[in-house]
């Protein structure tokens, strides 16, 4: 007989989601669920609805379908009070306020009273140094190191993070990942991805989704090692690349 | 994608497929004979129907029915919110006066004149306007109205200034002058409405119509289609400019001469008011929209004189005693509980009685508002 | 040469304003998208209430004058606050009609001014400084002038120091950027919205009474011209932006000055004409966002 730990509830819970923009369809009926340790990642090729997925869960567009954050519903709730329960987003083009100061983007995104500021500063030093540089002003890597600090900063639940690698120079790409690693060490992250690198190293579990739907779940490693399904389904080989 | 549009579908075997158009063809003629019947309304109509009053009353909100069509067409139908309408308007009531007066020619190539100016102002400042969409857009007519306004007034000689400008009646025949002849220029505009509306009803059939209709609704589609609706929607505004204009000249016939609030922003507004209470996107309810209005303020304003409104405590007098300040009212009313307007309204509880999808015009244009990635859109 | 610094000095004097109106346009345009077009009715009531207490007080003195600019801010915030509250929000995301209700509000508040106080415009008077001239380098420059300058000025550092010091002003400089990043921050975007349109209520109040000073009368249609005036300066100086507010305010009261005093009073269209060059060339406006 093993001895089986039950394993705790999923963090976060989408079923049925549909969501539509301007009157057009982007998400048909996704449903899937994410665990409530690790980095589950989503993935599929450009256009199939995975930006889309994670601003319906949030709220950002209009959707249907039931999504629930540690039991609770929160499909039903305006997007400020989803945030508040818990949902760090690091949104894909980073979005960071190019008007405003490092520090003054920072500061805005801090809910709790008390903000894992120490936390932040030790991951991201260079931050530190450019606190009162205008936002707008700093390369695409850095900015990408604000969008995320600022998931970061709060008491979160889980983090919805959307491509963080993109247009990233390689070695950029390897200290989002080292970030987003640490992050995974105490909160669990829902992780649209194409570099399929960066999933590798970092996914436990992995959705893929096509036609706006969801199409296969599991292992993220088994996905990948399966040429044929990752050909199929993402367009590209799973192969290791050196 | 699904083009909804004001036109009843013409469904073969479907019940009371053709009944709109025998409803208006009714109408039409019910409207030609009024004028030779006694029918009496009191409290809606100040006398019988074959009353110069009344004519003169009835013919107005045919003037404004044709005027709220034409803003229907560009706010309906294209989705261009525009406030500087009434310059369309207001162009050829003047350009029929300045004609008549400056360049000495009879009525029928004066009205032609008149058309032709109001179409040339409608290109250049169209063209202009278009540079940008939604709100600024709005905006932008708006100061091409105000222009327009300020131009009207400051030119005494040419205009009237703020006194406005009489009908030359020299060049215009007989039987259109005078008010023993109320009952030709009620049938006059009553052309008028009926040439407009059949205007509006052939572009909103047309592919020009359809293309607008797309364009409002997601014109990043139709130009990845390969289509072009900055043209569509030029074509579209101007042609909802020259049936302005024709109401314009219709007023200026009708009034026996014009005023300077015909070009400005305000107008503007109370064409919008009665659009948005007939119902954005339906032709009838536009005519129901302009006819209700000028009713309900020619009407209100005798109310506001009468004995036992005065007899009121200030409190109540004071807003009771303003015709605009109701309708204004009545407009944000219906704006945040009925946006369907009159029209959209009973059109939405008959679909949800046939089961169909009703229609919410202004919704669209909100959605397709939010789609649009700016609201400052740079053309090409 | 005076002539050249009497165009000068007014026209910054006219820019201010403009810029008075046109600062809380473009903040609540920026913000929240929605073109307010009850601002005139803001304008104009606070101007009719800052009369009336001048006139309880007596017009002649400063304390009145001051007061009367006081009250003038209040009853535009507070009517602005209400407006915001009862008809925009209910309408939330639902941007053209949010401009209708705006337009019937403005409809309606016009025409219960002139049931209130009477369709004739009334002559108000102020401390009798305002009356006079001050010469600057052979110049006389009428005085209302001077406090037009001074107001816009404090009011203009008033609102960069709320943008650049406060949480609030954060939040909306943000929000004018990317309004839903800021709610996906977890911040309640809408108790920003009543905030700037008070702010844009209070500083076209103050407007509204410097106005009066400045044509010298009071009328149920004040706010509806230089609404206008406003709206044009907004769309020049670039929606949402404060900077191109102020800047395009002034260039635009210069050019019209300009026009008026050379070109033969034709400060109006030159300036329509301006909007017109403006978006044939750069629609953003001057400091207007990238599309």
């Amino acid at each position: 007989m093993t001895a089986h730990t039950a394993a705790p509830p999923p963090i976060l819970t989408v079923a049925n989601l549909s969501a539509s923009i301007a009157g057009q369809q982007v998400v048909e009926d996704v449903s899937f669920e994410v665990p409530a340790t690790g980095i589950t990642a989503v993935l599929g090729r450009n256009g199939v609805g995975k930006t889309s997925t994670l601003r319906a869960i949030l709220g950002l567009i209009h959707r249907r379908g039931v999504v629930t954050l540690a039991g609770e519903r929160i499909d039903g709730l305006p997007t400020h009070r989803i945030v508040q329960r818990g949902v760090g987003y690091v949104p894909e083009d980073r979005d960071v306020f190019a008007k405003l100061t490092v520090a003054e983007n920072l500061a805005l995104a801090e809910r709790d009273r008390n903000p894992h500021r120490e936390f932040v500063a030790a991951l991201f030093p260079d931050l530190v140094a450019r606190r009162n540089q205008m936002a707008g002003t700093l390369s695409g890597g850095q900015q990408q190191m604000v969008s995320v600090a600022r998931a970061l900063l709060n008491e979160n639940r889980i983090l919805l993070v959307d491509e963080p690698t993109k247009g990233l120079a390689p070695r950029i790409v390897g200290e989002v990942a080292d970030a987003l690693a640490e992050a995974a060490k105490v909160v669990p992250i829902l992780l649209v991805e194409q570099n399929l690198d960066v999933v590798r190293r970092l996914a436990a579990d992995a959705v893929v989704i096509a036609g706006g739907r969801v199409v296969h779940t599991g292992r993220a490693a088994d996905i990948l090692a399966d040429d044929a399904l990752t050909t199929r389904l993402l367009g590209v080989s799973g192969e290791v690349h050196t | 994608m699904t083009l909804t549009t004001g036109i009843p579908t013409l469904v073969r075997g479907r019940k009371g497929a053709y009944l709109p158009f025998i409803a208006g063809g009714a109408l039409v003629v019910l409207m030609a004979v009024l004028p030779l019947l006694n029918i009496s309304l009191p409290g809606i109509l100040p006398g019988a129907t074959y009353t110069p009053g009344t004519l003169a009353l009835l013919s107005l909100c045919m003037v404004f029915a044709a005027l709220a069509l034409s803003y229907n067409l560009l706010l309906g139908t294209a989705g261009m919110l525009s406030f500087g309408h009434a310059l369309y308007f207001g162009a050829g009531a003047y350009g029929l006066g300045i004609a008549l007066k400056y360049l000495g020619v009879p009525l029928w190539p004066g009205i032609f004149i008149a058309l032709l100016g109001g179409l040339a102002i409608a290109l250049v400042t169209g063209a202009v306007a278009m540079r940008v969409s939604g709100i600024p857009f709005a905006m932008v007519t708006l100061a091409f109205a105000q222009a327009g306004s300020v131009l009207v007034r400051r030119n005494q000689q040419v205009t009237g200034g703020e006194e406005g400008m009489r009908l030359p009646v020299a060049q215009v025949p007989e039987w259109l002058v005078g008010v023993v002849n109320t009952r030709n220029l009620y049938w006059f505009t009553l052309v008028v409405v009926v040439l407009v509306y059949l205007i509006v009803l052939w572009v909103d059939r047309s592919r020009l119509g359809h293309l607008a209709e797309a364009a409002r609704e997601n014109e990043l589609r139709v130009r990845v289609l390969g289509l072009r609706p900055y043209v569509a929607k030029l074509i579209v505004f101007l042609v909802a400019a020259g049936c302005a204009s024709l109401a314009g000249i219709a007023y200026m016939l009708l009034q026996s001469g014009t005023q300077p609030s015909a070009v400005g922003a305000d107008l503007t507004i109370t064409v919008l008011v009665m659009v948005v209470l007939g119902g954005v996107g339906f032709r009838w309810g536009a005519i129901v929209g302009g006819v209700l209005y000028t009713l309900l303020d020619q009407r209100l304003t005798v109310l506001a004189r009468s004995e036992w409104i005065s007899d009121l405590p200030d409190v109540l007098r004071i807003p009771l005693s303003e015709p605009l300040f109701l309708l204004g009212v009545l407009f944000i009313l219906v704006v945040m509980f009925l946006p369907g307007g009159i029209a959209g309204t009973i059109d939405g509880a008959v679909r949800r009685r046939r089961g169909e999808r009703t229609r919410a015009q202004l919704a669209r244009l909100d959605d397709a508002e939010q789609a649009a990635p700016e609201q400052v859109e740079v053309r090409a | 040469m005076s002539s050249l610094v009497l165009i000068l000095l007014t026209g910054i004097g006219l820019g201010a304003l403009y810029f008075l109106v046109a600062s809380g346009l473009s903040l609540i345009y920026g913000l929240m998208h929605v073109l307010n077009f009850a601002h005139g009715a803001f304008l104009t009531l606070s101007a009719f209430v800052g009369w009336q207490v001048a006139q309880a007080l007596g017009t002649g003195s400063w304390g009145s004058f001051l007061a009367s600019i006081l009250v003038g801010a209040v009853v535009g915030a507070v009517f602005a606050t209400v407006t915001e509250l009862v008809l925009i929000r209910p309408l939330y995301e639902r941007h053209i009609e949010q401009v209708l209700v705006t337009v019937g509000l403005s409809f309606a508040a016009v025409a219960l001014f002139e049931g209130i106080w009477g369709t004739d415009a009334i002559n108000i008077s102020g401390p009798v400084w305002l009356r006079g001239t001050t010469e600057v380098l052979g110049a006389k420059i009428p005085n209302t002038y001077w406090v037009l300058m001074v107001a816009a000025a404090i009011v203009l550092a008033a609102l960069v120091l709320f943008l650049r010091k406060t949480r609030y002003g954060m939040i909306i400089r943000a929000g004018v950027e990317n309004r839903a990043m800021v709610t996906a921050l977890g911040i309640d975007v809408r108790r920003s919205f009543t905030l700037v349109f008070a702010i844009g209520g209070a500083a076209a109040g103050i407007g509204g009474v410097l106005a009066m000073h400045y044509s010298t009368f009071v009328s149920a249609h004040l706010g509806s011209t230089l609404l206008i005036f406003a709206f044009i300066v907004t769309v020049i100086g670039g929606l949402g932006s404060l900077a191109g507010a102020a800047i395009a305010s002034v260039l635009v009261a210069v050019l019209q000055q300009f026009a008026n005093f050379y070109l033969d009073g034709t400060g109006d269209f030159i300036v329509v004409a301006l909007l017109a060059v403006v978006l044939l060339v750069r629609p953003r406006g001057l400091l207007g966002r990238a599309a």
